[in-house]
């Protein structure tokens, strides 16, 4: 134990260590914060779909050798964003559509990444981008900067648009029939989305976006019987699952993704049981 | 006249379920929308409220009811039931039309939820949980809801469904005193026609058809009033009438005022 604690305040002492914490926590705040009202809106798996967009995007800026990928991804997983949440409603039916765009991605991706590989260790690459690796070690400062203000942004509007996101929520068609416009409401969800499975990915890896979405707010869900007391239960569950896992992956040396993940996934369990206690 | 319909055609992705509809919403009145399954009465709603855009003809507004003034109360969804939110979170929701940009709800706001949920006497459910209500209940949150949204036209759509006869007589009985003593104007979709001409001042029958629309007396009188009320089993005179319906069976058909 004392050797755990030993090796966190090692790894503590870098600088860039500290600023993946700082992220991991604000990223996790805001797909939780999301997360809610993705689950209670049946959209758990749209993180998913999400994040495997990004991937492929990252893929193709790979292979362009764009120097800062992250603009670019943001971007093009924005519009995929757009397209599935904002204009779902097409012959498609919204499932369906999320999980094509989900394998297309990942599948031209991969595809692209082996045809024209940048580098030599094209496995390696890919299994980092979608397990999450280091690379939430190896952040810019401009990435580090870009996370930090989109993830403001992020919790800011989740604060300021607070009551019309549950009215649109829990019943689109009341909220639209009262006059307020759930189609800015949906573009405003999906483009955040984007940004925080993008942003999540960097800290997870793209398959395991949709624990930082999902865990937290079934978790809150299980304890809580109030929407402001779900988003806040949620908001903190991700804070402590994330930094929880992220010192214990220092502490363990274990990937900094899948121990994440088994954090929120650990607090869930905790969560049902407190829930069927009561 | 609050609300009209000029050759209104209505459905889904251009496929007409209804075709050329003209008739009025009367202020102050309680319309029933009946018909049989399939007929387009949902659909009809939907369009009349802007969800759906007309696949022909116009639905205008009249002088006195702008769009946001709207209460409505829509079939629950599945999803709806085990909602995770407060009674007063659900019912505040409903004043969302007139707060604009302001990101918080100011006291008068409050004050108007407030007065919902003792009208419907949820008062002291304020603080339980939307998902852990019966479905009486939940419908009266609902209906607490719609009646926040507006002091001018309520919009409901088989507000009964799902509930026992105890319920339904009950959330008719507030839907007349809504209209009777607060002078809201109410078009609702009802399976129950039996109920809809025991309550309502007019009503609006879709049939595959034929179709109709005036006052209850005129429907009683009318072709499809007359087939559609014996299909039902409707026995009715002036102050008794009878059918087949869950509630009639329980309380003998005897109704109050």
């Amino acid at each position: 134990m004392a050797d755990a604690l030993a090796q966190i305040g090692e790894c503590l002492s870098f600088p860039f260590v500290r600023y993946a914490l700082l992220v991991g926590v604000l990223v996790a705040l805001c797909s939780a914060l999301l997360g809610v009202t993705l689950v209670l809106r049946r959209f758990s798996l749209l993180g998913d779909g999400l994040s495997h967009t990004a991937f492929g995007a990252l893929a193709v800026a790979t292979v362009l050798r764009i120097a800062t990928p992250l603009p670019f991804v943001l971007v093009a997983t924005a519009a995929a964003a757009v397209a599935l949440l904002a204009f779902g409603r097409g012959r498609v039916r919204g499932d369906a559509a999320t999980a094509a765009v989900s394998v297309g991605a990942l599948s031209i991706g991969y595809l692209l990444m082996n045809v024209f590989g940048a580098t030599s260790n094209v496995s390696g690459d890919a299994c980092s981008a979608l397990f999450g690796s280091t690379s939430i070690m190896t952040l810019s400062m401009f990435d580090v900067w870009m996370c930090v203000g989109l993830s403001t942004a992020v919790i800011a509007a989740c604060a300021f648009f607070h009551d019309r996101i549950f009215a649109i929520t829990f019943d689109e068609d009341f909220a639209r029939a009262s006059g307020l416009s759930a189609g800015t409401g949906n573009f405003i969800l999906a483009v955040a989305t984007a940004l925080v499975v993008v942003l999540a990915m960097y800290l997870v890896g793209a398959l395991l976006v949709s624990a930082l979405i999902v865990f937290p707010a079934i978790a809150a869900m299980r304890l809580f019987g109030g929407y402001r007391a779900v988003v806040l239960a949620s908001a903190t569950t991700a804070v402590a699952g994330t930094a929880g896992g992220m010192l214990a992956a220092m502490a363990f040396d274990t990937p900094v993704g899948p121990t994440v993940a088994a954090a929120n996934l650990l607090l869930y369990l905790i969560a049902c049981a407190v829930g069927r206690l009561r | 006249m609050l609300l009209r319909a000029d050759h209104l055609s209505c459905g889904y992705d251009g496929h007409a379920v209804l075709r050329d509809l003209t008739f009025e919403v009367a202020e102050g009145g309680y319309t029933c929308i009946v018909g049989e399954n399939g007929a387009g009465k949902s659909t009809l709603v939907k369009t009349l409220l802007g969800l759906l855009p007309p696949i022909a003809g116009t639905v205008k507004a009249g002088e006195s009811l702008r769009r946001r003034e709207i209460g409505y109360l829509p079939q629950q969804s599945p999803a709806q039931r085990d909602f995770p939110a407060t009674v007063r979170e659900v019912v505040l929701s409903g004043t969302l039309n007139m707060r604009g940009w302001r990101p918080f709800y100011n006291r008068s706001e409050r004050l108007r939820a407030a007065r919902a949920m003792r009208r419907l006497g949820l008062a002291d459910a304020a603080r339980r949980s939307y998902r852990e209500l019966s479905g009486g209940m939940q419908q009266r949150v609902l209906l607490a809801r719609a009646l926040c949204a507006t002091n001018k036209l309520l919009v409901l759509d088989e507000p009964t469904a799902g509930l026992d006869p105890h319920a339904t007589a009950e959330m008719y009985k507030i839907v007349g005193r809504i209209n009777r003593e607060d002078g809201v104007t109410v078009l609702m979709v009802s399976h129950d026609v039996c109920c809809a001409v025991s309550e309502a001042t007019h009503v609006l029958h879709l049939g595959h058809h034929a179709r109709f629309c005036g006052t209850v007396a005129d429907y009683r009188a009318s072709e499809p009033g007359k087939s559609f009320l014996a299909a039902a089993g409707v026995i009715h005179d002036e102050e008794y009438h009878l059918c087949d319906c869950e509630q009639c069976r329980t309380d003998g058909g005897r109704r109050d005022g």
